[in-house]
């Protein structure tokens, strides 16, 4: 038996295979390849060595995306991880309408990026036409713009995984705590939460690769304005790449330095969540 | 038998999932019609005829690929590859960019295995990225078709660009709003038709009265909004940029042609800076939207609010007539539709003209094969030399196409084209010469736009605004050197 499974292993895994080096490792090799050299196309590139890097570093623009990147993670990782959290132990109390609300607060999360950007815009715009301003007269508008659109978009998403965290833990464990004469929020500290912690470290990696990786809804709602002070990481790399001639080997260091730097991050924050984790 | 089925089922999931990537590779199959290029439409009816009854295996080396940069016209494009292939069984695909992603789209086109045959490039500027992909088109039909063969982008001996049409812009202005404020009793200037209107003193004292009076008039503004969303502001950095960097370049003498002085340029003084200003400051302050909002509009937005009637004047060029005149509800006239030039304060501006030049030029890409090659310049040829590609030019695309093939009677029918024309055989009146093709790239006027949105919002001073132009200028030219 183990061994026809053995036999019929690589005919299941050769289309997953092939697709993933071609759409994924290939090119990722070719672009790390590429943030060494100066190109136009992929097919004409002359090596320069680390001068990409150290012109990536002395871009004032990409720093300033770095900043912003960097602020705009932390404070939606905290802000959709904690309300999230709060929506599903809401959730999870079995009161009347619960599967509608899980449902509504779901389905924003299907709305694809570019949309979103595009249909937030029209708001914010229309509620700051009120004050005379638009979205683009001051970069703080475009922070909390995009922290508002990330925040309506992953708190659905968030919810419906720590339900499901929640649910898992035994009622008995509660009703054993409560019995003990603990109060709800020593249940919630002591009891629910480290036997959440899994999902906990799912949300969390989710909610900070997406910061970090955030794109359509960027250049939706903002494009960057106003002067590239809103643009995000993302964005500056794809504004570095076909913004001037010659610059897109600087475009390539910069994915680089930003796949260096999602990685780092990720791999840093699983490792911490990963050690809280209690075996049931 | 089951297993049988595993393994059928396998290898359908494995084609299924590859089949989707490598659609491109499958149509290169060479036909047998690849000699048939011909450029005369007479015996193509025959080739077509042969290759329709032979069953569509029509090679992929006639198809052509034309990537266009004008979104306002790519469904008349659509309607012309129509019939370019009912004529000659030649396939056109034609493929639009968005607005303001032109040069991205060719980036990511021309790298793949089915690269556009057909490009656009902007000018000198433009070739210098693209140089390697251009082919030599000096002896070609096409480029004898010229009127004025120093259009052309030329490098050495060789003629890479050809420019297709020829575009002027100005202050586009509803003449009946105009005639409604000459008609006032209580107004207070003594202008009485637009003939007078020929300096920005005479043009900012009739804005600025007709704003007082924008109630009676019926309208919300005199300007449509100076549209400053990204990707919206080649109006202002492009367009408008041009006057005063014309004036600027035309006092080098060592140059006669402002796009070549401009070239040389390794800095810039922005000598008429305020110049710029005054007009810039026209548009904003007597705007029917208010100055905060600027940033959230597109061009469509004003070409719609100029066309449903609520403001009088737009600046714009001839190519909008089509925005114009498709708005639902547009009460603009055709004989009310008029240019004016873009005065700005500068001395004998009097005789000054509509900005006049072309940005759009086609260039063939010279790493397809010869077919292709073939094929796409004799699409071209049959676009601007035959009966039917001409009355395409004429009445759907609108363009003043500078080619010798063109009779009297063949010149465009809308009325912006027409103004064009007649203010640039007026005489006294000097065109001004499109100079923006000098522009060290599309990041120096990206930082312009930015920095006017600025400006606007009253975040930055118009002396920042200077400086970000002059700083611009120097270190993104310095980066072709």
């Amino acid at each position: 038996m183990v061994k026809r499974k053995a036999r019929y292993f690589p005919v299941f895994v050769l289309p997953t295979l092939t697709a993933f080096m071609i759409a994924f490792l290939i090119p990722f090799i070719m672009g790390i390849f590429l943030s060494f050299t100066k190109f136009t196309t992929v097919l004409d590139a002359k090596w320069v060595g680390f001068q990409n890097y150290i012109d990536a570093f002395s871009n004032k623009e990409f720093l300033n995306a770095l900043w912003f990147t960097v602020k705009f993670a932390i404070v939606s990782v905290i802000t959709i991880n904690v309300l999230s959290f709060i929506l599903a132990l809401i959730l999870t109390r079995n009161i009347k309408g619960t599967n509608l609300f899980r449902t509504v607060f779901f389905m924003p999360n299907l709305i694809g990026g570019i949309v979103l950007g595009y249909i937030w815009q029209v708001i914010i715009n229309g509620v700051l036409y009120k004050y005379g301003v638009s979205l683009t007269f001051k970069p703080e508008y475009g922070f909390w713009g995009l922290t508002i659109l990330m925040n309506w978009q992953m708190i659905g998403y968030m919810m419906v995984i720590y339900i499901a965290g929640i649910q898992n833990v035994p009622r008995d464990l509660i009703e054993a705590a409560r019995i003990d004469g603990a109060g709800s929020f020593k249940i919630l500290t002591k009891i629910i939460i480290p036997l959440v912690m899994p999902a906990i470290t799912i949300c969390l990696f989710l909610t900070m690769s997406n910061s970090f990786k955030l794109f359509d809804q960027n250049l939706a709602l903002t494009a960057g304005a106003p002067s590239k002070k809103t643009a995000m990481l993302a964005l500056d790399i794809y504004n570095t790449f076909y913004g001037s001639v010659g610059s897109e080997g600087i475009g390539q260091a910069k994915a680089v330095v930003f796949f260096l730097i999602v990685g780092l991050v990720a791999i840093i924050q699983l490792k911490l969540t990963r050690k809280r984790e209690v075996e049931n | 038998m089951k297993k049988f089925l595993v393994i059928l089922l396998t290898v359908a999931l494995m084609a299924g999932s590859l089949m989707a990537c490598s659609k491109k590779e499958e149509t290169k199959d060479t036909g047998s019609s690849s000699n048939n290029t011909t450029t005369s439409t007479e015996d193509s009816k025959e080739v077509a005829k042969d290759e329709e009854s032979s069953g569509n295996t029509q090679a992929a080396s006639e198809e052509i690929y034309f990537l266009n940069f004008k979104p306002e016209i790519s469904e008349v494009y659509d309607k012309i590859a129509a019939d370019y292939e009912a004529e000659t069984g030649v396939k056109v695909k034609v493929y639009t960019a968005a607005s303001g992603t032109y040069e991205q789209t060719l980036k990511s086109e021309i790298a793949k295995s089915d690269p556009p045959t057909i490009f656009q490039i902007n000018g000198p500027v433009g070739y210098e990225s693209w140089k390697d992909y251009c082919m030599d088109l000096k002896d070609t039909k096409l480029y004898s078709y010229l009127s004025d063969k120093s259009l052309a982008i030329t490098s050495g001996d060789g003629v890479y660009g050809i420019p297709y049409v020829v575009e002027g812009y100005g202050i586009i202005y509803n003449n009946a709003i105009m005639e409604k404020y000459f008609a006032l009793t209580d107004r207070a200037t003594t202008v009485s038709s637009m003939d007078e209107v020929n300096n920005f003193e005479t043009l900012k004292a009739v804005v600025e009265d007709m704003t007082a009076h924008k109630d009676e008039l019926g309208i919300e503004g005199v300007f449509a909004s100076t549209s400053l969303l990204a990707g919206e502001q080649w109006r202002w950095q492009t367009h408008l940029a041009n006057l005063p960097f014309y004036y600027e370049f035309k006092e080098n003498t060592d140059y006669d042609n402002t796009i070549l002085a401009g070239l040389a340029a390794d800095e810039v003084e922005f000598k008429y800076a305020q110049n710029y200003k005054n007009i810039f400051d026209l548009y904003v302050e007597n705007s029917c939207t208010p100055k905060g909002l600027l940033g959230s509009k597109s061009v469509n937005d004003s070409m719609a609010e100029f066309a449903l009637g609520k403001c009088a004047m737009v600046q714009n060029g001839n190519w909008a007539w089509s925005q114009i005149s498709g708005v639902e509800g547009n009460v603009v006239k055709e004989e009310d539709i008029k240019f004016l030039p873009i005065y700005t304060g500068m001395a004998g501006e009097e005789n000054q003209g509509l900005c006049i030049g072309t940005e759009n030029y086609f260039a063939i890409n010279s790493k397809v094969s010869k077919e292709k090659q073939d094929a796409s310049i004799a699409f071209l040829e049959w676009l601007f030399s035959s009966e039917k590609g001409k009355s395409y030019v004429k009445n759907d695309l609108g363009f003043i196409a500078p080619f010798n093939t063109f009779e009297e009677d063949e010149k465009p029918t809308d009325p912006l084209a027409r103004e064009v024309l007649a203010w640039m055989e007026k005489d006294g009146v000097t065109s001004v010469a499109w100079t923006f093709a000098s522009f060290p790239s599309e990041d120096f006027k990206n930082y312009f736009g930015d920095a006017l949105l600025e400006y606007v919002q009253g975040t930055k001073t118009w002396d920042d605004v200077v400086t970000v132009v002059k700083d611009s200028w120097k270190s993104e030219r310095a980066k072709t050197k």
